[in-house]
């Protein structure tokens, strides 16, 4: 990309943004606006909660912002409008109390739902521990002798620096890719014991509708099934250092048949590698 | 009446003026030069905090690392937030304190006045030291305001002032909301019973219990700290047997009354002035205090609320769920009795009233995505993300910062004499409200699609949103220097009347404008106080 397509993108963005009309800018066709649905049963029930919610608040604002709006409009001085004094009503203070009460319970009982299916990490198929560390993840799997760090790709590496000289815009999902994803098999209980060896990370992956914190000298449990194959990203989410923004996380969840295989790879790998060491 | 209470005051100043020069400002025990001071160091504050803050939205307006470095990053974000916490809008809340609430409930000053003299020249020392980190080896402190350990451990030499300043701030704090309590429990006027009293005046004293109840707490966190990084104990470090998640336990439980310490006087501001320029009386005044204590109880009670991904037990989970969730039945309270206000009134728009509705608004987004925040499975997704930069930052910018701005032009001309420049009121509140959107709408969106917060630089798919929040940012910025120009013209408009608006309601209206140097040497009699509230 030219200099001078850059300042005419900046210039275009510049007055969309002025017009509040950035998101009709064509300048990036990949715009998220919501969370995603995700790939397992738990992160699509997270997103029907999400949009619940969201819509009950949208009900609310329409009706609050609308009374509000109608008497913004009508009961001005420049009008003619004349005040009326009362400052009571017991009615009215009794129903606004209630309403809300119960929009909260039709609210709180799916909620309570999906929250307990998130913390039943019961009868795993497949253990991984993670460890985070500053700044990079650790994963092992804990019966196959399988572990690896994972840590932010080359050419994200390459680019991330002040003065690189790289347009990151050329870097395919800068700072989202690295160089050893985590490989897990589709349609298995996949369950995660987060650790931390220096101060607190947190694993986050949206599609997965997983985030933990990685606690120094804890073990936390979350789980997941993913019902996709596909390549999945996130990041560390709680800040842990200067490099928090470049700890990436990939998932790849791929089929059974491909899991196994990818194993047998691993393993061989690691016996090499540990006969080499002796 | 006014006029011979007036006339009394002007007499008396000739004896008791102020001071001239700097012994003036350093040895003051009015509450009327404190409250400036603390407004003025509030402002200062604010503009240091939003110039960290533009450093912050520079460095994000693309992706790539264009100007700063990661640990310098951090270290923008972290004092940005402490410095707009704890310098900006919590001083700026004492400093209309101070100058109010003796007016309001018709005291010659604050109860303890050199006690308060002291708690706001700790401020300068406070934020003296924290800004001198900078300069420091290791640089300011980066760990974010939460200063969770282990990271916070990290510091270099910045952390024992880090600790001190925090010590000193809450100190301040202490001391100003022992002297807001002992006012108004003991200095109202005859006959102001305490549910007659004014919404700011309630609000305040709700608010200084809070403090007083959760800086101590912040104190003890941070001093364990402290004693973990230099004397070898292990409160928060699990490799002597203690536990990191402790400090957030502790840290929140100062942390979620703190967030209502900064938006109840809020409530207590626009309750002052919807009524005034709605020319109808609050509606539900009652049931106004009462919410705003709900509040202030739930409060202590939801803190965890902050850490749903720490690994808590479900049925942990589910309290501070349902907790969190009943805040929005008494916050409902308020924002319903603040349209009732304006229902069937004569409003007229001036500036205050201006900010007071765009704080109604924009607060009530926040509110609702708080909402949303408070249901634990999706919260597992906002958290840390930018969804959460966009929330509280709806409720603290245009909630709290607009509530401030309201409050400054509603009694502004009260305390210079003189009504400001209306029409550059009316442009700061414009470009402010379209500005403010601009930043912080789209954030939303970026943390719902997966940015999280306290990054430096950022996948390629959130540049546009981003570059919106940014410009965003600068308009903002840049519209802050229109309040600047009010304020620097304030005495050039036309003189203000003692009542200064149509039909506002309380005693800070009896006194002449601007309010003589001591008002209430004798506190108001009934009749004066009867014509005030008519």
């Amino acid at each position: 990309m030219g200099a001078t397509t850059v300042n005419n993108l900046m210039l275009r963005k510049l007055f969309l943004s002025l017009l509040g009309l950035g998101w009709a800018s064509a300048a990036s066709a990949d715009w998220a606006i919501n969370m995603p649905r995700g790939i397992t049963e738990l992160s699509q029930e997270t997103f029907d909660l999400h949009m619940m919610v969201f819509w009950w608040c949208v009900a609310i604002g329409v009706v609050v912002f609308g009374v509000m709006i109608y008497s913004l409009l009508k009961h001005r001085k420049s009008k003619g409008a004349e005040a009326a004094q009362f400052s009571h009503s017991t009615t009215a203070e009794v129903v606004w109390t209630i309403i809300p009460v119960i929009i909260l319970l039709i609210m709180a009982v799916p909620a309570a739902e999906t929250m307990i299916k998130l913390e039943d990490s019961r009868d795993p198929d497949l253990t991984v521990v993670v460890t985070g560390y500053q700044w990079k993840w650790h994963y092992k799997y804990q019966d196959q002798d399988i572990d690896y760090y994972s840590t932010l790709a080359m050419p994200s590496l390459k680019a991330r620096f002040k003065d690189s000289g790289a347009d990151v815009f050329d870097v395919d999902n800068y700072l989202l890719d690295v160089d050893r994803p985590l490989v897990v098999p589709k349609g298995k209980k996949v369950r995660l014991l987060l650790t931390a060896n220096d101060v607190i990370h947190s694993w986050w992956v949206p599609d997965l509708a997983i985030k933990k914190d990685a606690i120094p000298g804890m073990v936390n449990e979350t789980w997941f099934r993913a019902l996709e194959t596909g390549t999945f990203r996130g990041q560390c989410a709680e800040l842990c250092g200067k490099d928090h923004g470049y700890m990436p996380i990939v998932v790849e969840v791929v089929e059974e048949d491909a899991f196994q295989a990818w194993l047998d790879t691993q393993s061989e790998g690691s016996a090499q590698l540990a006969q080499a060491e002796n | 009446m006014t006029t011979a209470v007036a006339d009394a005051h002007d007499a008396h100043d000739e004896h008791h003026g102020p001071e001239k020069g700097i012994r003036r400002w350093l040895f003051t025990t009015n509450h009327k030069d404190i409250g400036t001071m603390y407004l003025v160091f509030s402002l200062i504050m604010f503009f240091v905090g939003g110039a960290m803050a533009l450093v912050i939205r520079s460095e994000l307006m693309q992706p790539g690392l264009q100007f700063v470095h990661p640990e310098f990053f951090n270290q923008m974000t972290t004092m940005h937030a402490l410095i707009m916490v704890f310098g900006a809008v919590m001083p700026a809340f004492v400093g209309l304190a101070n100058w109010m609430i003796p007016m309001m409930i018709g005291a010659p000053d604050m109860a303890l006045p050199r006690m308060n003299n002291w708690s706001f020249w700790i401020l300068p020392v406070a934020f003296g030291l924290l800004l001198a980190t900078l300069f420091m080896p290791g640089g300011a402190p980066a760990s974010g305001w939460t200063m969770y350990p282990p990271l916070v451990l990290q510091t270099g030499d910045a952390f024992p002032f880090l600790i001190f300043s925090v010590h000193l701030m809450g100190l301040s704090s202490i001391m100003g909301a022992i002297n807001i309590i002992v006012t108004i429990l003991n200095m109202r006027a005859p006959d102001m019973w305490l549910l007659k009293m004014p919404m700011f005046v309630w609000t305040w004293l709700i608010t200084a219990y809070l403090l007083i109840a959760v800086m101590p707490v912040l104190a003890g966190a941070v001093t364990m700290l402290l004693t973990d990084q230099f004397f070898g104990t292990s409160f928060f470090l699990a490799a002597g047997g203690g536990d990191p998640v402790m400090f957030q336990h502790i840290f929140w439980f100062f942390g979620h009354p703190e967030v209502y310490i900064m938006i109840l006087p809020a409530f207590g501001i626009v309750s002052e002035i919807i009524p005034t320029f709605s020319r109808k009386p609050l509606f539900g005044h009652d049931s106004m205090v009462y919410a705003a204590s709900s509040i202030a109880f739930l409060s202590f009670i939801v803190w965890a609320h902050h850490m749903f991904t720490v690994g808590m037990p479900l049925s942990g989970q589910m309290f501070f769920m349902f907790a969190t969730m009943l805040i929005a039945v008494p916050t409902g309270v308020k924002v319903f009795n603040w349209i009732a206000t304006m229902w069937k009134g004569a409003m007229t728009f001036e500036t205050p009233m201006l900010f007071s509705l765009g704080f109604v608004f924009l607060f009530t987004i926040g509110g609702l995505s708080g909402l949303m925040l408070a249901i634990a499975p999706a919260d597992i997704q906002y958290h840390d993300s930018y969804f959460v930069v966009a929330h509280f930052h709806y409720v603290l910018v245009p909630g709290s910062i607009f509530s401030l701005m309201a409050a400054a032009y509603y009694w502004l001309p009260k305390w210079t004499g003189y009504m400001y420049n209306e029409t550059a009121g009316k442009w700061h509140f414009w470009t402010s409200t379209f500005f403010v959107n601009l930043t912080f709408f789209p954030m939303h969106f970026l943390g719902l699609a997966g940015m999280p917060r306290r990054i430096p630089d950022y996948s390629t798919q959130f540049a546009d949103f981003n570059f919106m929040a940014s410009v965003g940012a600068i308009g903002f910025g840049l519209s802050q220097l229109i309040f600047v120009y009010v304020l620097l013209t304030a005495k050039k408009g036309e003189e203000a009347s003692d009542r200064v608006w149509e039909a506002p309601k309380g005693l800070e209206w009896t006194v002449p404008s601007p309010a003589p140097y001591h008002t209430f040497d004798t506190p108001p009699v009934k009749r004066v106080h009867e014509e005030a509230f008519e």
